[in-house]
């Protein structure tokens, strides 16, 4: 298949796994941002190429997982309305609120729908004007703007039963909040490929000269991410902290101007809570006040639910890279895919269910 | 920012036991089998439902008879390459194939919602009798019950089926060794991505059928040219890696398989990357694994090979002894990864 093939060639993988050996003459930390990245990095054995001294840190990528506790919650409230069509994607469903996730809504007897973007959740408001229709508005740049273009259109077609719960996250302040970290061990990233082809990476050009840190735009096939760990390691080597473009075959510096423009029209820029992590500033976006309507924390006034977060997993730590899933004393003991302790399990994009799907070995054994 | 930030571990409590059932409990992942192990199987407690096998096998008198039942609900009812009729006799057909039965007899039981259009049941009804038809097994028996409009998807469909096995193999997880081959019927994940094509509304530049059919005869083949097959596994929900899973737990045995030898049609392939799906978990109506004794493999390989539904079949891989229960997998690129059963559905991603 064009474009999945010629990225998933041993051959060439092999060849670059090789120029990064020879590459690396010192330990070298390195965070991939994405949890995509994450996950076909476990999947592939990519990091089992890798020269022992290039260490692979997992990073907070991943949307199912940062989402915070309180929109699980308020998602649980909404969604258990009788008046209610609570749509989201797939993905959040298993995420565990404080005593349900939205499956168990559903069992119940609330009426939770898969959809796969937002428009199918607008479609459905207009269908059925007597239901409120809510949609989950979570994930990172990459969904802001089919979201943000949602609102717009229920705006502009006067779709009044259509509303958002929004917990959209930005990636440039998490890569700073994981750098001004006491705690941090990374020394370069691979910058997520989806997100820039969004936003394009001028902002992170701040970033690496602030921090003195090279950063990579990195797709998310086997040949992409050892391409970008290369760049990454040749720079850390030579002591430059640019940041280049693995994935140009997408992404472009600037972006896509018109999804940025739809973005900047619905949303502006909020202090948002990270599940495991806390609240960063300006690291959300949140509906402008023009689209207050749309709403629906507002709507169902739900802005002052407070949920106290347990300390049973250590998912704060594997989403700053301090420590591997598998070092978690509950991991696939009482955590698992079917009964997550924390959401980095719960989420395909997750570190500790791509370990449990591809790394679990009951017997400890070499496989 | 604020400098120095410190990483607090915070996370929920875990949901344990579901107090509900959840359509993840009827997917074929872990959290059916942790009910069929936790409920089903501790009450209905017998030596043949422990064997876990796609049909159970009764010695009647001087007879062996394979017994098995399956429950059909899909939506949408009808779809590229089939529908719920269809389905509904090659699925039981193919259960009773799998422990290399010949399928003699079927009782149906419709369940059927109020407000069915009769031209739809009077289509899946003539479907299933061609589906008969082609799979050499009369209809001999059935059951009619109607519900109430909104307790029904239409039509739900349970069909039983018995086969009679008359050759001297034991073919069960149970009798696979150390050494086996494994080969794999044909191309995987048409069937779950055909229909999910439908439901969804997603559309190809190609329409994408599922491959519902019948195994009884290409089975029958391998038996009759004297093949030691050990076990035989239909890829139904939860796709092949949930089959390898399961024999592989049940046989304490391992399983090891090559990425590059399973193949999946580019069009699939397709649909997978853009749904976020790994196609070694997509439902299937038509593909099976055979293990055999590991010098049967090319001669079984031929005979595969001569059947239209068994054109594109390949080793994909090995059994061996050194881990019990595992499954794991060498991929495209060379490395080596577990492949293990999913929890439940899997979901469509965020981005």
């Amino acid at each position: 298949m064009r474009f999945i093939d010629e990225y998933r060639d041993a051959e060439v993988a092999h060849k670059i796994a090789g120029s990064i050996r020879r590459a690396t003459t010192r330990p070298w930390k390195i965070m991939e941002i994405c949890g995509g990245q994450t996950h076909s990095i476990i999947k592939f054995g990519l990091d089992e190429l890798l020269p022992k001294n290039v260490t692979l840190i997992h990073g907070p990528g991943c949307p199912v997982c940062v989402t915070p506790l309180e929109a699980i919650e308020q998602a649980v409230i909404i969604a258990s309305k009788k008046d209610v069509i609570f749509c989201s994607f797939g993905d959040m469903l298993r995420v565990p609120g404080k005593n349900k996730d939205l499956l168990s809504v559903k069992a119940e007897g609330g009426d939770v729908r898969i959809v796969y973007s937002p428009m199918d959740a607008l479609e459905l408001a207009k269908k059925q004007p007597d239901r409120k229709v809510v949609f989950f508005a979570v994930g990172f740049e990459t969904t802001a703007p089919a979201n943000a273009m949602a609102v717009y259109q229920a705006d502009k077609q006067g779709v009044s039963n259509f509303s958002v719960l929004v917990s959209h996250v930005l990636v440039p302040p998490a890569m700073e909040a994981v750098l001004s970290s006491k705690q941090n061990q990374v020394q370069g990233f691979l910058a997520a490929g989806h997100v820039c082809t969004i936003m394009g990476y001028k902002q992170y050009e701040l970033i690496a000269e602030k921090y003195k840190v090279p950063i990579v735009v990195t797709g998310f096939e086997p040949v992409d991410i050892l391409r970008g760990i290369q760049l990454c390691v040749e720079q850390l080597e030579r002591g430059t902290f640019l940041v280049q473009n693995e994935y140009s075959r997408v992404v472009t510096r600037s972006g896509n101007l018109n999804a940025q423009k739809i973005v900047d029209k619905v949303f502006c820029v909020v202090p948002r809570k990270w599940r495991g992590i806390g609240e960063i500033p300006y690291s959300g976006l949140g509906l402008q006040k023009s689209y207050e309507r749309f709403d629906a924390e507002k709507i169902f006034k739900l802005e002052n639910i407070n949920v106290q977060e347990p300390t049973e997993c250590i998912a704060g730590m594997v989403l700053q890279g301090i420590k591997n899933p598998h070092e978690c004393s509950e991991f696939d003991r009482q955590c698992k895919p079917e009964h997550p302790l924390g959401a980095p399990m719960v989420s395909s994009e997750g570190a500790c269910n791509a370990y449990f799907r591809y790394r679990k070995n009951p017997f400890g054994a070499k496989i | 920012m604020p400098k120095n930030r410190d990483f607090n571990a915070s996370c929920p409590i875990s949901i344990n036991d579901y107090p509900n059932v959840l359509l993840a409990h009827g997917s074929g992942g872990t959290l059916m089998n942790k009910l069929i192990e936790g409920v089903f199987k501790k009450e209905f407690n017998n030596k043949e439902l422990h064997k876990s096998h796609d049909s159970a096998v009764l010695d009647i008198d001087s007879s062996r008879i394979a017994m098995t039942t399956d429950s059909y609900v899909v939506e949408p009812l009808f779809f590229p390459g089939g529908d719920i009729g269809s389905m509904a006799i090659y699925g039981t057909v193919n259960d009773l194939a799998m422990s290399g039965a010949v399928p003699v007899a079927i009782s149906v039981g419709f369940i059927l919602e109020e407000g069915l259009e009769m031209d739809k049941l009077i289509k899946i009804v003539k479907s299933m009798q061609f589906a008969a038809n082609k799979a050499g097994v009369d209809i001999v028996t059935g059951d009619t019950k109607v519900v109430d409009k909104g307790k029904g998807d239409g039509i739900f469909i349970n069909t039983t089926g018995i086969g009679l096995i008359k050759h001297k193999l034991c073919i069960e997880p149970f009798s696979v060794v150390d050494g086996d081959a494994i080969i794999l019927s044909g191309d995987i994940g048409r069937h779950g991505i055909a229909i999910m094509a439908v439901r969804e509304g997603l559309e190809f530049n190609t329409v994408i059928e599922s491959d519902s059919a019948p195994l009884n005869e290409l089975v029958s083949k391998l038996i009759d040219s004297n093949i030691e097959i050990h076990c035989m596994r239909d890829l139904t929900r939860g796709g092949l890696a949930s089959a390898l899973v399961e024999i592989a737990k049940t046989s304490k045995l391992q399983i090891t398989i090559d990425e590059n030898n399973i193949p999946v049609r580019e069009d699939v392939r397709g649909a997978c990357e853009i749904l976020g799906f790994d196609p070694m978990y997509v439902a299937n109506e038509g593909r099976f694994i055979v293990f055999v004794k590991h010098d049967h493999v090319d001669k079984a390989l031929n005979i595969f090979h001569s059947h239209g539904l068994g054109m594109d079949a390949k080793c994909i891989g090995y059994v061996s002894s050194k881990n019990h229960g595992l499954v794991t997998m060498r991929s495209c690129i060379g490395t080596m990864r577990v492949v293990d059963m999913l929890s439940g559905e899997q979901l469509p991603r965020i981005c």
